[in-house]
């Protein structure tokens, strides 16, 4: 898959020079895709480019991960450490956020609340106007792609540059991230390469795929930009609620640019990245990169509070986006998700991921936390709500807990969130009504035994020893792929019954 | 010791091998089964889909056949046994009948997949099996990663005579079943048990062994359609196996 539908909308209808999707229309932003996963997964799985790149990086990050994690004695000590203080800032989340805004006031920031997507993009858009710039530099931001705040900021006219490496190729192909970490991990590098020559203005038409030549090239296009903007966009990976610091956590030094050159600086984070004191970033900053990237350390830790004058940028504004998150902070179980520090581990240890990509979610957050995240986000809408299919993209394995650095409870969600899509039916459905007769047919001895009597007639069906198709709704799903047995001449309880009788 | 056999609807109506496998491998190493005939089916493909609601009178009906059957329960399933152990108590609490949660938690301490009886509470892993093949083990996902149940199966596998023990790569990988998961994204299920083939076919075992019916049927399903020649076996029948043959 090159573009997911989204990303062919935004061709078709494209406004801003560099590219991204246009506006979402829902008020949620980018947290809902426009097909059911099955579907959209049914073009990803025939990608073969795809799943080559998917699989080669997906092993490559499993193998430095499992590696890193399993030098540290007390890795599960850190996991429970990480599960408890986020379990207690949700405890206490209105309280630590007034605390938060009240230590970034105190130092010169200024705080804006926004209830959702939209009203995210007009503060910032408003910010950004007021400072008469027309374009302005980003360091990689989960919350601001979740906004669409590069298509609102384009619709104003305002020029939105992304400047992570991955973020930036992303941009460059009119395409969409499909991973946290990795945005572009479902690109090779000669397609990489492609991209540039095709979309980066003045670039080396002699560029090779090797990865320091791509980096080079990125590095001097961005460079310019860099020096020339005046406002800076940044997302949170965590806030201090008691010194009211903000950090940063990324692996190229654009953030470092981002962060400290521009007058003026912008930060958006989704309310549940708080944590209460800065010696909580202790467990955090160990957790975090041999999860992500599958590193010992950090390479490029930002952190800042409020407005130092003449050091760095001179105004501060740090807007505070809810967008669903009230919501699920309401579910007692279903508030483990916002425990997340979108490490990507759940991701690149998911076997449906490595094979379908992140496109296939259709939110912009992807993977098994994904699938559990979006659908309380934006609450499901009926049967048809496409977020209704997420919580079903798994095999319910487990990997996702157990690679997970803060312990959420991703197959419990999984299943939670399954009953809310039932929930939401209204009207029974085909499924609903194959599922209630089945448990009807389960909830006593003597109906069960009546439907394995039933089920010999099958026999008839594998005469051959075994069975490659019947009819009947849902069975071309798995005799597409996969025969099945012949039932046995004799069940279990008939040969105990026999056997009985004999003794 | 008594032991009461939850057969488990598939191995029940589908594959009564495992079932039987069981009894006769319990009996053999000197222990009294008992199977409760009224017994139907632990809910998990209910709960698992999302119908907590259909899943209640199952787990009640599950709880009732068994809290009095025996002191110890057996199923020949991991994943069976992960919801009793792990949702027959979440869903009870989410039709808000406490007391039957309670219950339901009782009979989980005392329910066990077969390897961890066999060498947690039996204290046996030679259990005086023959089963002369070329076999690998696939460590299902609730076994393994609900259950917890480490190398038990492992180590019982080790100690059958004649059996030759071959690795899996990426062993601990989902075959790609995961219940109505196989159906409702059958094309994803597909490229997973791809390479889960892919992987059993590497080793030029014979058989591949778990100790989840379920999952052997996947995997059996695809191996069967491919005419590849390698067969699925329950792991309770490997370990029924003596030089007698086994007696069912």
């Amino acid at each position: 898959m090159t573009t997911t539908d989204r990303g062919r909308g935004a061709q078709r209808s494209r406004t801003v020079e560099l590219g991204m999707p246009t506006v979402a229309s829902d008020p949620h932003g980018h947290l809902r895709g426009r097909e059911p996963f099955p579907v959209a997964a049914h073009r990803a799985l025939a990608d073969t480019q795809l799943r080559q790149n998917l699989g080669h990086a997906t092993r490559t990050i499993r193998a430095k991960r499992a590696a890193v994690v399993g030098e540290v004695d007390d890795w599960e000590e850190l996991r429970r450490a990480g599960e408890c203080l986020k379990a207690g800032v949700m405890a206490r989340l209105p309280e630590l956020l007034e605390q938060l805004e009240a230590s970034v006031t105190a130092r010169g920031g200024v705080v804006h609340w926004a209830r959702d997507a939209q009203e995210a993009n007009r503060i910032v858009v408003d910010l950004v106007r007021a400072t008469g710039a027309d374009e302005v530099v980003k360091v990689k931001s989960m919350a601001t792609q979740e906004t669409g705040l590069n298509e609102a900021l384009g619709e104003a006219g305002i020029a939105a540059l992304e400047t992570d490496l991955a973020e930036l190729i992303v941009q460059l192909s009119d395409d969409t991230p499909s991973h946290f970490l990795v945005p572009a991990i479902h690109r090779n590098r000669s397609e990489i390469r492609d991209i540039f020559l095709r979309e980066m203005p003045g670039v080396d038409p002699d560029l090779t795929d090797e990865p320091r030549r791509l980096a080079m090239a990125a590095r001097a296009h961005l460079r310019r930009k860099f020096l020339s903007a005046r406002v800076g966009i940044s997302g949170v990976n965590f806030a201090v609620a008691d010194s009211g610091t903000i950090s940063v956590v990324e692996s190229e030094g654009n953030g470092r640019m981002c962060l400290t050159l521009p007058d003026t600086l912008i930060t958006v984070m989704g309310v549940e990245k708080i944590v209460p004191t800065w010696s909580d970033l202790e467990v955090f900053l160990q957790l975090l990169p041999r999860s992500s990237t599958g590193e010992r350390m950090n390479p490029y830790t930002s952190t800042w509070s409020g407005v130092t004058p003449g050091d760095g940028p001179q105004a501060f504004h740090l807007v505070l986006l809810d967008n669903g998150r009230s919501n699920v902070l309401a579910s007692p179980d279903g508030r483990q998700a916002l425990h997340c520090i979108r490490c990507s581990a759940c991701l690149n240890v998911c076997p449906v991921y490595e094979r379908t990509g992140g496109h296939a979610y259709g939110s912009i957050y992807p993977g098994p936390i994904g699938a559990v995240l979006s659908p309380q986000l934006t609450g499901i809408d009926g049967p048809d709500d496409v977020n209704a299919s997420l919580p079903y993209a798994s095999s319910l394995c487990g990997a996702c807990f157990d690679a997970c650095p803060v312990r959420i409870d991703i197959p419990h969600l999984l299943v939670q969130q399954r009953a809310a899509a039932v929930a939401a039916h209204g009207r029974p459905t085909a499924q609903d009504l194959a599922m209630r007769a089945a448990a009807a047919a389960m909830a006593t001895p003597g109906r069960f035994s009546l439907l394995e009597r039933a089920m010999k007639l099958g026999r008839l069906f594998g005469r051959s020893g075994r069975i490659r198709s019947v009819p009947g709704p849902g069975a071309a799903a798995w005799f597409g792929a996969r025969d099945m047995p012949p039932p046995p001449a004799e069940t279990f309880r008939e040969w105990w019954a026999r056997r009985q009788e004999r003794s | 010791m008594r032991i009461a056999l939850v057969a488990t609807c598939l191995g029940d109506a589908m594959f009564p091998q495992a079932p039987r496998a069981t009894v006769e491998l319990l009996e053999r190493l000197g222990h009294e089964v008992v199977f409760p005939a009224d017994q139907t089916c632990c809910g998990q493909m209910y709960v698992n889909t999302g119908y907590l609601d259909l899943a209640l009178p199952l787990v009640r009906h599950h709880v009732d056949v068994f809290s009095g059957a025996a002191d110890v329960v057996v199923a020949p399933s991991g994943s069976c046994v992960g919801c009793v152990r792990h949702q027959h108590a979440m869903v009870a609490r989410r039709g808000g009948d406490e007391e039957l949660a309670r219950a339901a938690e009782d009979l989980a301490a005392r329910t066990y997949e077969l390897s961890e009886l066999l060498v947690d509470v039996l204290g046996v892993t030679d259990v005086g099996a023959y089963y002369p093949h070329r076999v690998i083990y696939h460590p299902t996902c609730h076994s393994l990663r609900m259950l917890r149940v480490g190398d038990k199966p492992l180590r019982l596998l080790r100690e059958v005579r004649g059996l030759t023990l071959t690795e899996l790569p990426d062993a601990e990988v989902c075959c790609g079943f995961g219940g109505t998961f196989a159906v409702k994204n059958a094309e994803t299920s597909t490229a997973m048990l791809a390479d889960k083939m892919a992987n059993v076919l590497s080793t030029h075992a014979e058989v591949c062994t778990a100790g989840d019916t379920s999952c052997l049927m996947h995997i059996g399903g695809g191996l069967s359609r491919l005419r590849s020649g390698v067969r699925t076996v329950h792991l309770a029948e490997i370990l029924a196996s003596t030089e007698q043959g086994v007696t069912a």
